[in-house]
Formats: structure tokens, C-alpha cells, sequence
């Protein structure tokens, strides 16, 4: 390099330092596992935010699934080089919150910044899930959802069902399936997704019956399962004998059973809210229902949410916690969770938003989006209905797919698989306690 | 044999240095971490680790699912281990026979190798997927129960061909190469003697392969051991159950989802040891009976 081009270079290099704005601002690192359409809000979200002010600048960087963005955010604190936001998906909360030291409490940074926290704006049963028996919230919940009912119009019809009256309780549900078989409206009358977190973590909240001793774990991780209770074992029985004759049609742990739906093989699907956009993307004919309830039990109480909630790594310095309490503020502005509820199909998380998509029509333009906000707030959580909180919840979910596997393969009994699904996660609860 | 020397005391050194280094980052430092945390008892972040001793090993060795998995592994290495060099030699046989569009046919034979383990699962999965898969429909037809989410033995099926039709291609290629190296004359003497094709292609042509078959059963066995996570993950995710949680995959699932450590790594260096006495016996005793010619 001559002499003349090193000076232009070192001119050009001083002049974009100059020009660059980025040096007086304090960046946030946002690490999430949105794809698709989900991943344009956050991207939207975050430039809208640095956007409006010139202080931080929040960087979203897309870490892949749910379970590989924990992975990763666990690695990067390892080594010392942990991201300010991590997006955690429902199950990864009690990995989190056993973390103490590794997290800041949500409601600790945004009282650190001189903010008020006021946990009334705040959709209760949201909250109630991302938060300490003592009511400090921990982390931010960013895209939650709650399962409900979809069925296929069209297929109702044919069976002679009634199109506008979707099955209120399970055995109106097992019903309403043996019909869509047995006129041969569909090859199958019921599927459902996430057997783990609609059957039995959202059933027992939605029925009010205990799924583990401590209040779910809440109260205390040294939790002791239950859901080998008569009310269990009866409603998994029934689902068995649906599978024999293909009225229930398993299609996977997590939410594989969509696809069954959509190509029209089941009348019916209980699933995530946050399904809703590929359903109507599909063209389907379709209705939205509450998720049904059982007669035995004591609901409908009110369901609990899945999706994922923001946590804030520890260790940081006072300006990042201050940019991201502004950058939470942000994210609870009416207008902003109206944008993220109307567009991603997940809940609001405040309640201004929660009626200011209600005032606007929103609603009554798109039945059925309602539903799962209304199912979660319906009435106040009580001690079997504020959430599970397991340290070891993926781990548990795993055991007791692999039971119901067996089960729908007809290898044992609901008895046998919830049994052993007790036994297997008792051990495994103790293991992960260190007892 | 002479031996090499170079001008330099430094040089060799300073060529293999990068090998050197490449197997000291990305083996031997690896394997040393997983010895360490095998001992260790520590939570997913690293906020509290405590000394344990041998205490993981005794659990995972204890534990009725490991010894399942045992026996997946051993199922699944030995059923896609002789399928895919079984179908292959076969087709290596019958390949050379051909007098017309020979290299065509061994081109086309050789493509699914460069097929990515992970898509390789997925094609199969579409392929026959109970609902929509186009092969999954014909076998319903024919009245076979098809339902590999619920029964663990045809996601076994379906595992095993899967990572049998990838691993077929590169066998092939070995075999045709084994093949072309076995002197003409030799079967055409026997073919001479009276010998039929069956017979000169087992007192002639298979021992005469001994060398290439010794070979690949060294490869496809690491390969089905330890090169197939890709298509469990993407097929069957271990299930149903525990049907095809093979111990590769297992340590996966306890260390990444379950984020049990400890565990986790025990059942890496139970690998590592099971690896090592696989190789050290395949080589001292196998190979001894292999003939090379």
C-alpha cells in the first residue's frame, strides 16, 4: 500500500467513526427462536423500538428452536458471554427460575430503573405463571398461548352435527368423535397436539384438580405427581379406547397433529391458540371452540399459558438493565401488544391491549380469537390452576409421552401408563432436586 | 523398508502440527470435558458443581432404560450393518454383470451418499407418514397396520431403512472397486473346472472380498453407531417410547433436553470405552482371519 492510499484509508476510517451513531449507544442483545411470520414481529418490534429513542438499540438474533436457544443461552453463560434477553419457552421456566444468580427478575430491573411495576395492567393468569409465590414477577412474557378447540365445519355437517355447537365437556367431545366415525364423515373424529401440555397440565388446571403435590411445584420444587388419579385414569382410558378403532388418531409429542387436521383426516383437534394462523391459512372451513371440560372434575377453572417469556441474564451493567426496563416498557404499550396480539395470533399481556383490540371489532371480525384470552382470565387461578413448575419439565413430559406412546399402542393400560409415568417422574423430580 | 529423514529435527513436527492441533481441540480437549463432568454433579448453568465420584456412572448403568438402550443400538448397528452391505454386494454382483450402461448405472447407484443424513430422514418420513406418506398408503393396502408413531418395531423398520438405503451407495462403490480387483482369470478357470455362478461366487469371489467386506463392516458399524443421529432425530425422535433411542441419541436427550450433565457425559465416556474395545477387537481378532490377497 503506498503512502497516499493509507492516508485516504485512515481518513475514510476516522470520518465513519465520526458519522457513526452506534458508539453512544448501549446495545442489547436479544436472543429468540421465532421463525416465519413470528420472527418479522420481533424484528419489527425491536427496530420500531430503537426507532423511537436514540439511548439503546436492541439486537434480536434468532438462536433456532426453543430448546436450542435455552441450549445456547446456558453455553453462552458458561463461558461468560450470556446475551441481556433469552427467550425461554413455558417448559424451560423452572430451569430458569432455579437459576438464581444467572437471572434478574424482570420486576428487580424495571424497579432498578426507577420504573413502577404494576402487576394489575398485567393479564393475571399470565403473570401468575412467570411469577414467585410471593408475586415478583420474573420474566416477560413475550408470545403466550392457550389451547383450544378447532373443528372442521364441514365435517360436522356431514355427520349431522351441529355446526354452531362444539362439544363443551370431553364426553360430549368422545361423542361427538364416535359420530364423524361411525357416518363416515372422516376417518377420525379426534387428534390433538401436545398430549403432555393440553391433557394433562392444562387439564388439570382447566378441571382444578391437582397435577403435582406443593401446589404444582410452585410452592416448592420437592413435588410428588398425581396425575394417576381416578379422573385421570378415566379420561385417558376413554382416549385409549377411541385409538382402538381410530376415532382418536395420535399424531405426535409436540404439534404434529395439525397436519392431520388440516388434511381433513379428523373432525376434530384440541391445539395452541397460536395455531390458529396456519389453520386459517388453509382455507379450512373451520370453528373455534373452548377446550372442553370434564363433568367429574371441578371447572372450567381457567387454562394456563404456553409460549415463551423474556428472561434477563445477571451480571450486567446499570445502563443495559435500564435499556432493556425501556425496552419492556415499550414492549407493554397498548399499541404495541395490540400489533403483536392482532398479527401473531399470540395474547396480549396487558389488559389495555386486551380491550383495545375488543373496542377496535377485532373480535367480532375474527370469532374464536377471543377464546383463549377469555379462558385464561375467566377466574382467578387457584392453587392446582396457576401453572406447573417442575425443575425438570421437558424431562418429565419426555417420560410421559413415552408411557402414552405404549398406551395408544396398546401395550398397557391409562393405570399402567400413569403409574409408571408417576413412578419414573418421582425418581426423576428427586434426582433433579438432589435428594 | 528405508526410513524417511529429514534435513530437520523440527520439521516433521511442524508438518503435523496442524493435524496435531486440530485433535487436540477437537478431541482430546472434548474428551477430557466429558471425563471431568462424568464426575461431577452440576446444574445446567454451572452454579453449583460438586465432586461425585463414580456416582453417575452407577446410575446410568442401573437404569433399565439404559440397557434398553443397549439393545436398540445393538438391533439397529447389526440390521443396517449387514442390510446395506448386504443390498450392496448384491448389487455390485449384479452391476458387474451388466455389458451395457454400466457407468450409468454406478453413477445413479452412488447419489443418495451425498444426501444429508438429516434429509435422508425426512424423505423417508414423507415417504411413509401414515397420513399422506405415497409408500405408507400401498401398505395399508396390503393390510399392514402402518403406524410408526405408536409401533415401535416398524419406526424401527423405518430407521433402519433409512439409514440403510444412504449408507448402500457408499458399500457399493467399495464392493465394485473389490470386484474389478479379483482377476479374471481365477473365474474363468473355475467357470472352466464346471463351477456354477453361485458357487464361483462363494469359493472365489467372497473370500477374494474378504479385505474390502472386513472394511466396510469397520465403517458401516461406526457409521450406524454414531453417524445416524441425524436420521433419528429427524424420523422417529427416539419414540415411540424408548423403540429407537439409541445410545448416541440418548446422550443427546439427557445432556441437551433434559440438561442432565452428569449423566450426559458418563454415558459419553461409557461410548468412548465401548468404541475403543469395538476397534481394538475388530482389528486383533477379525482381521486375522481376513485373507488379503
Amino acid at each position: 500500500m503506498t503512502r497516499n492510499h493509507f492516508m485516504t484509508a485512515a481518513v475514510a476510517f476516522a470520518a465513519v467513526q465520526l458519522a457513526s451513531p452506534a458508539a453512544a449507544q448501549t446495545e442489547i442483545s436479544w436472543w429468540h427462536a421465532m421463525t416465519g411470520a413470528n420472527s418479522e414481529v420481533v424484528e419489527k418490534i425491536a427496530s420500531d423500538f430503537n426507532a423511537s429513542q436514540s439511548d439503546y438499540k436492541v439486537m434480536p438474533v434468532f438462536k433456532g428452536t426453543y430448546p436450542e436457544t435455552l441450549n445456547a443461552g446456558i453455553a453462552a453463560f458458561r463461558a461468560g458471554q450470556s446475551p441481556d434477553i433469552l427467550q425461554v419457552f413455558d417448559v424451560g421456566t423452572g430451569v430458569m427460575m432455579s437459576a438464581e444468580g444467572a437471572v434478574k427478575p424482570v420486576a428487580d430491573v424495571l424497579t432498578g430503573a426507577g420504573m413502577t411495576f404494576d402487576k394489575s395492567q398485567y393479564l393475571p393468569g399470565i403473570v401468575a405463571y412467570y411469577s414467585k409465590p410471593d408475586g415478583t414477577m420474573l420474566s416477560f412474557p413475550y408470545n403466550s398461548s392457550s389451547p383450544i378447540l378447532y373443528y372442521n365445519k364441514d365435517i360436522f355437517e356431514k355427520a349431522g352435527l351441529d355446526v354452531n355447537a362444539p362439544p363443551k365437556t370431553w364426553n360430549e367431545l368422545w361423542d361427538a368423535a364416535k359420530k364423524i366415525k361411525e357416518t363416515g364423515a372422516a376417518p377420525c373424529g379426534y387428534t390433538s397436539t401436545w398430549l403432555t401440555w393440553i391433557h394433562l397440565e392444562n387439564y388439570a388446571a382447566w378441571n382444578d384438580v391437582p397435577y403435582a403435590t406443593n401446589e404444582n411445584g410452585l410452592s416448592d420444587g420437592n413435588a410428588e405427581l398425581q396425575i394417576n388419579a381416578p379422573i385421570y385414569v378415566n379420561h385417558f382410558q376413554a382416549i385409549t379406547d377411541l385409538a382402538k378403532d381410530g376415532t382418536f388418531k395420535y399424531g405426535g409429542r409436540t404439534s404434529e397433529a395439525k397436519q392431520i387436521f388440516l388434511a381433513g383426516e379428523c373432525g376434530i383437534m384440541t391445539e395452541s391458540s397460536g395455531g390458529l394462523g396456519d389453520i386459517v391459512k388453509s382455507g379450512m372451513n373451520y370453528g373455534i371452540g373452548q377446550l372442553p371440560y370434564d363433568s367429574d372434575g371441578n371447572g372450567p377453572q381457567n387454562t394456563i399459558p404456553g409460549g415463551a417469556s423474556l428472561w434477563v441474564m445477571g451480571g450486567k451493567s446499570d445502563e443495559i438493565y435500564k435499556g432493556v426496563a425501556a425496552f419492556f416498557t415499550y414492549l407493554s404499550q397498548t399499541d404495541v401488544q395490540e400489533y403483536l396480539h392482532q398479527t401473531s395470533g399470540y395474547l396480549p399481556v396487558t389488559l389495555a391491549a386486551y380491550e383495545a383490540t375488543k373496542a377496535s371489532g377485532f373480535y367480532d371480525k375474527n370469532p374464536g380469537r377471543e377464546t383463549p384470552i377469555t379462558q385464561m382470565m375467566g377466574k382467578e387461578p387457584t392453587a392446582n390452576s396457576k401453572g406447573v413448575r417442575l425443575i425438570n419439565l421437558p424431562q418429565i413430559r419426555d417420560i410421559e409421552n413415552e408411557e402414552f406412546e405404549k398406551m395408544l399402542a396398546g401395550e398397557q393400560t391409562a393405570q399402567q401408563a400413569l403409574d409408571n409415568a408417576v413412578e419414573r417422574g418421582n425418581a426423576a423430580i428427586k434426582q433433579a432436586m438432589g435428594n | 523398508m528405508n526410513r524417511a529423514t529429514f534435513p530437520h529435527k523440527y520439521l516433521p513436527w511442524l508438518l503435523i502440527a496442524p493435524q496435531l492441533a486440530i485433535s487436540l481441540v477437537f478431541f482430546y480437549w472434548p474428551a477430557l470435558q466429558a471425563l471431568r463432568q462424568s464426575l461431577l454433579r452440576e446444574d445446567a448453568f454451572g452454579l453449583k458443581t460438586q465432586f461425585v465420584g463414580l456416582t453417575n456412572f452407577a446410575r446410568v448403568l442401573s437404569d433399565p432404560a439404559y440397557v434398553n438402550s443397549i439393545k436398540v443400538t445393538t438391533l439397529f448397528s447389526a440390521l443396517t450393518a449387514g442390510l446395506s452391505m448386504g443390498i450392496a454386494l448384491l448389487l455390485a454382483v449384479q452391476a458387474e454383470k451388466l455389458v451395457r450402461g454400466k457407468g450409468l448405472y454406478r453413477v445413479l447407484m452412488i447419489w443418495p451418499y451425498a444426501v444429508a443424513p438429516a434429509i435422508a430422514g425426512m424423505l423417508w418420513l414423507f415417504m411413509f407418514n401414515p397420513s399422506f406418506g405415497t409408500l405408507a398408503l400401498p401398505l395399508r393396502w396390503m393390510g399392514v397396520q402402518w403406524d410408526p408413531l405408536l409401533k415401535g418395531n416398524q419406526a424401527m423398520a423405518l430407521v433402519v431403512a433409512a439409514a440403510s438405503w444412504k449408507q448402500i451407495s457408499y458399500n457399493f462403490l467399495f464392493f465394485v472397486a473389490g470386484l474389478q480387483a479379483i482377476p479374471r482369470s481365477l473365474i474363468e478357470a473355475a467357470a472352466i473346472d464346471g463351477a456354477g455362478p453361485a458357487r464361483r461366487f462363494w469359493t472365489i469371489v467372497f473370500p477374494l472380498l474378504a479385505p474390502t467386506t472386513f472394511f466396510l463392516l469397520v465403517v458401516n458399524t461406526v457409521y450406524a453407531l454414531f453417524d445416524t443421529f441425524g436420521i433419528i432425530h429427524a424420523v422417529t425422535g427416539g419414540g415411540p417410547g424408548k423403540s429407537t433411542e439409541t445410545l448416541v441419541y440418548k446422550v443427546y436427550n439427557d445432556g441437551f433436553v433434559n440438561l442432565i450433565l452428569g449423566d450426559s457425559a458418563a454415558q459419553s465416556v461409557v461410548l468412548m470405552v465401548i468404541v475403543i474395545a469395538l476397534t481394538a477387537v475388530q482389528f486383533r481378532y477379525v482381521e486375522r482371519r481376513v485373507h488379503y490377497g
